[in-house]
């Protein structure tokens, strides 16, 4: 009795102990990134272009360029991943197309991400003929993070109570409309759980971009889907390994890893107040 | 036309391989209670969802036979189901309100259904309500969410939500096997009233509750209908003798 407890104390410490470790490495990261770079960040930093060989200026150009990823990716990946996940779960009966169809979104999630980028330069850039481009980098980054979407978004979708649907349907709703108005609603704050883990893909990835978008250096802002642009991981990259002066530009790599974070929380605290509120408006108190 | 208003005719329900229910024949009257009783796996849910054709949610499910609900074969090619299902409301197990207000559970059906002015949907709703006898509790939280509402409460509101569409059927699967035995007594208390607008089919594991709120009583065995009749002769006189053992709590 007395060794079970004593192994019980002992068992719960570490635990407490290691996912004690978790925030500590998250907190280290953080805390590491903001004060080397928190002295850079500047209101010219955030809306000039890089001068002197990326040592001086601001980063505007690849904050915009990485604004821009995000969202295009996002806007085609998102709806495409959501109805692909209704669509296996509400319409296609279980059988094996739809463990095809599984496995090999759960394979699609294991390539690297470099082999997007490779196919994605093959197929957008030469022979679809889009260059070097928003758009390019936009469909490689959202065939990179579709698994995600679909497979976040299928879980949420079953774990809704299976009785709403019977109950929707036994009111005389059609299956769309059991979808539109019990199914989705339900499964939306889940659903954001797979658009905050997207985002966070999308905006930090280079290897994806670095054949079909991402400029070296590029004094200017796009104006269309077709032009290059400058990327903060990609900055983050070349001002840290490649630049003119890597001395120099050391701190402005710093507040470039300070300002893709600053990005990437704070769509994860939009997505989780979004979640917040739908989850206070269904939840079971 | 219809004295009967549910009718099965040698029906049967297989799901895969499995003979979930056989030749099942039964006529049942409009604006009675029939009780569904037998063992767990006996068939009784799979019957009741014979008639508002939940079953077809099942994948391996097949069915075989005639069903008809008002005279209308259901399972005709020619059979509207979303028709059906306005026609034949159903309150499960456990209560199961949409993570919506009270309002808008009861006012779902008339949504998804048609074309109905504010003033019509609150109307039907209040009305809805009142015969779900839960009206006085919730007129002046229509708006809060359906989850605010007790277990008992719920139930009733799904009940209120079954009847906003004007149903002629009322299928119940162990509508009262969730709640406590207040609530309990006030569904059953319900399905009395409601008997006389609407024919209504309850399985219940609960044998005195059969004994309370049916007209007629259906007991089924591994799938096969043994015996149908009064619920007073059911109960007290009846024809088999596995019925008797059945009701007398030897087996189950």
């Amino acid at each position: 009795m007395k060794r079970n407890y004593l192994f019980e104390i002992l068992a719960f410490t570490i635990i407490r102990v290691l996912s004690a470790m978790v925030i500590l490495v998250l907190l280290a990261i953080l805390v590491f990134i903001i004060v080397r770079g928190a002295s850079v960040i500047s209101w010219e930093f955030l809306t000039e272009m890089p001068q002197e060989g990326m040592t001086k200026g601001g980063i505007l150009p690849a904050i915009i360029g990485t604004l821009s990823l995000v969202a295009v990716s996002i806007v085609w990946a998102f709806p495409v991943g959501v109805m692909s996940a209704i669509f296996m779960n509400e319409y296609m009966q279980q059988g094996w197309y739809k463990r095809l169809i599984r496995m090999m979104t759960n394979n699609l999630a294991g390539i690297p991400s470099i082999v997007f980028g490779l196919f994605g330069m093959s197929l957008f850039v030469n022979d679809l003929k889009f260059g070097d481009s928003i758009l390019a980098g936009s469909l490689t980054l959202g065939i990179l993070t579709l698994p995600v979407i679909i497979r976040t978004t299928e879980e949420a979708l079953v774990s809704v109570d299976q009785t709403f649907r019977e109950a929707s349907l036994a009111l005389g709703a059609t299956r769309l409309q059991t979808i539109t108005k019990v199914i989705l609603p339900s499964a939306i704050p889940n659903i954001l759980t797979g658009l905050i883990l997207s985002v966070g893909r999308v905006s930090g990835e280079t290897a994806p971009i670095l054949f079909t978008v991402a400029a070296y250096f590029l004094p200017k802002l796009p104006s269309s889907l077709f032009d290059q642009v400058m990327a903060l991981p990609y900055h983050l990259y070349v001002i840290t390994t490649s630049g003119t002066n890597i001395e120099e530009s050391r701190p402005m790599a710093y507040g470039t890893a300070l300002v893709l974070l600053i990005i990437v929380l704070s769509v994860n605290g939009l997505a989780y107040s979004v979640k917040y509120y739908y989850q206070k408006s269904t939840s079971k108190n | 036309m219809a004295k009967h208003c549910i009718e099965a005719k040698n029906l049967n329900l297989f799901y895969g391989d499995f003979h979930a229910l056989k030749d099942i024949n039964i006529q049942i009257e409009k604006n009675t209670v029939a009780a569904f009783i037998g063992p767990s796996g006996c068939g009784k849910s799979s019957f009741l969802r014979v008639f508002n054709r939940m079953n077809d949610l099942i994948p391996s499910a097949r069915i075989s036979g005639i069903a008809r609900v008002e005279g209308v074969d259901i399972y005709s090619k020619s059979a509207n189901i979303v028709e059906l299902r306005r026609n034949v409301g159903m309150v499960f197990q456990k209560p199961n309100p949409f993570p919506q207000s009270i309002f808008g559970n009861v006012a779902y059906g008339l949504k998804v259904n048609g074309n109905y002015s504010k003033n019509q949907m609150s109307e039907i709703v209040e009305k809805s309500l009142k015969q779900a006898a839960l009206w006085d509790e919730v007129k002046d939280k229509l708006n809060q969410s359906a989850f605010s509402l007790s277990g008992g409460q719920q139930q009733r509101l799904c009940i209120a939500r079954a009847l906003a569409v004007q149903p002629e059927v009322i299928l119940m699967d162990e509508p009262a096997s969730a709640l406590d035995p207040i609530s309990t007594a006030k569904i059953e208390e319900l399905i009395y009233e409601l008997k006389k607008n609407y024919t209504i089919v309850i399985v219940t594991h609960n044998m005195q509750q059969a004994g309370r709120v049916s007209d007629y009583t259906a007991f089924f065995y591994l799938g096969n209908l043994i015996e149908f009749g009064l619920t007073t002769e059911v109960f007290t006189n009846p024809k088999e003798e596995r019925t008797q053992n059945y009701i007398t709590g030897r087996f189950g």
